[in-house]
């Protein structure tokens, strides 16, 4: 590739990646320039590239940076039968998350895993720090009901809450989640039309049919936590044979949401806490601002050693970090990696590692130098010869990483994943942005 | 030419000087373990009315009178306090927060971490396995990157020299910490564990571009100098990069050190310790240790 055109792509990379590290709020742009009168608000726009990649662009901050609890919950599975548990487990982070959210906590983490014979569920809510209420919200089994409509005269009498949580749904069944076995989503046979389907127990089966037959031609209402799961579905015929089938121009997204809500009040797994961490506000305040306190002055004693060790050399070598540090910042807010203060300590190692490859090049490039080759010659002999030793040992820290993000949780990923981003773009930023800088401007003097 | 090798001997003493009292600190009082590993329940306390040592007795008779055993009590240096108890629940802890409020007024819960027992001990598996793991990992690696080294030299002795250096490393790390733990109640958590994990990679890093100059040393001198010269002149080739990058990383730990917070303050000593101990496992065992191999 030309070096002019490499320019090029370093100059639109490096202007992007300063538009992705703006914050959302500008400073107002006040001020009169001869009769023009300019009073703005700026904004940086958010990044929307259709339904797969919407970014925000905002910095993700962990718990121990923006304060909040973390939890990890261990199910228990004892009542459940093998076959059923990984279901019961994602029904039961799909009601969690559904609670989570209707408490109105910002982007929650609601994750499943499972060590060894153990399955388990992380719950991460930022700003959440009463534990009791957080706990509540969680803890509880969900209750599935099942509800009949009532006559309009009847619907009237009821008080004003019941008709507003309710509708026409004033008369509770006995019918509960206890007597569902469980819920699948599936296809008719016939259409291919995508449907769910419940599988009731005996005493289910029971109830099923006695409502059922009740209510040929009315609508049913099903409700997870007096929230309804789907639009009511009408009986079309007594049904006493325990497996029913609802169907209603659903998408096979929707059947398996359906399913998924029915089943974790089907397949009640109580869960209690087996760690717990909460962490306030100000303490994770305090720790950005002297973590970015000490990132500056990291950042400010590098550049300032590489200019007193290879001079002209190591200003280009600090034009390199500049545009390091922007790309790294970018890559945070586009992939995105939530920071942590693990995370933080990982890209100011990562500046040291940065600049390594740098000192690598150039104390090759003094060698060549010594050994008599020309200022251009040992330029490219440098950056060639410095290349293997760049390779390999970034290498070994990427496996590290790569370890690092299957030993760790949360924070110990944060920090492997930004350690790896940080090598990752140094090898460009040393590399191939110095040598085009050097190429440009040290060919224009020499020829 | 300076004779580095000459004092191969004298390099091994000066990593054995740090790490036998680390090793004999480690038999006799082992590491001391945070709640990640062992269990148990983290609060850090903070209020006005938390000044001496009567009002922090004060606190732990009331945790103690709530049936909860202290195991330790530690000012963190910005004005707050650790207590580390046995495993509570959040009732339990706002009653005692509640009670201490009662004698203390305005004291402020800003952290409050339980981690159960099963949890801790995972912890311990995984930190073990992970530590094997990169081990094992690189020793490959390096046999693969180093498959070209001229014959009659081994690629898998270069392996097992990185990793000689790389638990070099991690034998003064934890040798430290454990004297750390003994003297100021530093305790290992499971950010240590990404700390050794960081310093083996960094070890290697470096290893691998003195080892990276051996062979193509290899290559242009073969025949013309033995082995123990080259290893000589490539480590003098290398040292201005290695103390460069060295001195830059830790330039950059050490701010982190002092105008960082506290609560990773542990994490980059550790590093920095491990750095720099990897900077001369690298130059000081790893090659001399070659040359020692090659001989026999």
């Amino acid at each position: 590739m030309s070096n002019r055109f490499l320019i090029g792509i370093i100059f639109l990379l490096t202007v992007a990646a300063v538009f992705v590290d703006l914050p959302s709020h500008l400073p107002r742009l006040n001020f009169q320039l001869g009769s023009i009168k300019v009073d703005r608000q700026l904004e940086r726009p958010a990044l929307n590239l259709g339904n797969a990649f919407v970014r925000d662009l905002e910095i993700k901050e962990g718990l121990d940076l923006a304060g909040g609890t973390h939890l990890t919950l261990q199910v228990d599975m004892s009542k459940i039968s093998p076959a059923d548990r990984s279901q019961a487990l994602e029904a039961l982070q799909g009601i969690i998350r559904r609670r989570v959210d209707l408490y109105g906590v910002s982007e929650p983490v609601v994750q499943t895993a499972k060590v060894g014979q153990d399955y388990r569920l992380i719950v991460e809510l930022a700003g959440v720090t009463n534990l009791n209420e957080a706990i509540g919200l969680i803890g509880k089994t969900a209750q599935l009901t099942f509800r009949e409509s009532v006559d309009a005269s009847e619907a009237a009498k009821v008080s004003t809450e019941s008709a507003l949580l309710y509708g026409p749904f004033q008369k509770e069944t006995n019918l509960t989640g206890k007597d569902l076995k469980i819920a699948k989503p599936g296809f008719d046979q016939n259409t291919g039309e995508p449907i769910v389907e419940l599988t009731f127990n005996s005493e289910g089966t029971e109830k099923w049919a006695d409502i059922t037959t009740r209510n040929v031609g009315k609508p049913i209402a099903i409700l997870l936590d007096d929230q309804p799961v789907m639009n009511p579905p009408t009986v079309r015929e007594p049904i006493t044979g325990g497996q029913t089938v609802i169907s209603g121009g659903f998408t096979t997204a929707q059947t398996k949401e359906i399913a998924t809500l029915l089943n974790s009040g089907a397949l009640p797994a109580p869960v209690h806490i087996v760690e717990q961490r909460t962490i306030g506000a100000t303490l994770g305040q305090q720790s950005i601002d002297k973590s970015l306190l000490a990132g500056a002055i990291g950042l400010t004693i590098v550049a300032v050693f590489m200019l007193a060790n290879y001079g002209k050399l190591g200003l280009f070598a600090d034009l390199a970090l500049i545009i390091y540090t922007l790309l790294v910042f970018a890559l945070f807010k586009l992939i995105p990696i939530t920071l942590t203060l693990a995370g933080i300590a990982g890209f100011i190692l990562s500046i040291g590692m940065a600049v390594d490859a740098n000192i690598l090049i150039f104390e090759r490039m003094k060698e060549e130098l010594r050994w008599g080759r020309n200022r251009l010659a040992a330029i490219e002999a440098g950056f060639n010869r410095a290349f293997p030793s760049i390779r390999d040992s970034n290498a070994s820290t990427l496996i590290t990483c790569a370890i690092l993000y299957w030993f760790g949780t949360g924070p110990v990923r944060g920090f492997a994943l930004t350690l790896a981003v940080g090598v990752l773009v140094s090898l460009f930023t040393a590399i191939t942005v110095t040598r085009t800088f050097l190429r440009t401007f040290e060919s224009n003097k020499s020829n | 030419m300076f004779n580095i090798m000459r004092f191969k001997y004298l390099f091994f003493a000066i990593s054995l000087l740090v790490i036998i009292p680390g090793i004999i600190s480690l038999a006799l009082f082992g590491l001391r373990p945070s709640i990640d590993f062992t269990g148990g329940t983290l609060l850090e306390l903070q209020g006005p009315a938390l000044k001496n040592q009567t009002d922090i007795e004060k606190i732990k008779e009331t945790i103690q009178h709530g049936q909860v055993e202290v195991a330790s009590i530690q000012p963190t240096g910005s004005g707050t306090y650790l207590f580390r108890t046995k495993a509570i629940t959040p009732s339990q802890k706002d009653k005692i927060l509640a009670d201490i409020n009662k004698q203390l007024p305005g004291t402020k819960d800003i952290r409050f971490e339980t981690v159960g027992p099963t949890v801790g001990k995972e912890l311990t598996i995984k930190a073990v396995q992970s530590v094997a793991l990169a081990s094992v990992a690189i020793v490959l690696y390096i046999a693969y990157a180093f498959r070209q080294v001229p014959k009659p030299y081994s690629p898998w002795k270069f392996g097992i020299a990185a990793v000689v250096a790389l638990l070099h490393d991690v034998l003064v790390v934890v040798g430290i910490f454990s004297i750390l733990g003994h003297l100021f109640a530093v305790e290992i958590d499971a950010l240590f564990v990404t700390a050794l994990l960081t310093i083996i990679g960094f070890s290697v890093h470096d290893t691998i571009v003195v080892f990276d100059r051996i062979r193509e040393n290899l290559q242009k001198y073969s025949g013309k100098q033995n082995f123990e010269q080259i290893v000589n002149e490539s480590l003098l080739e290398t040292l201005g990069r290695s103390l460069t990058t060295s001195l830059t990383v830790l330039f950059t730990l050490l701010a982190l050190i002092l105008f960082g917070g506290q609560s990773i303050r542990w994490f980059v000593v550790a590093l920095f310790v491990g750095v720099f101990s990897g900077t001369y496992s690298s130059i000081f065992n790893a090659a001399p240790l070659l040359v020692l191999w090659e001989k026999k």
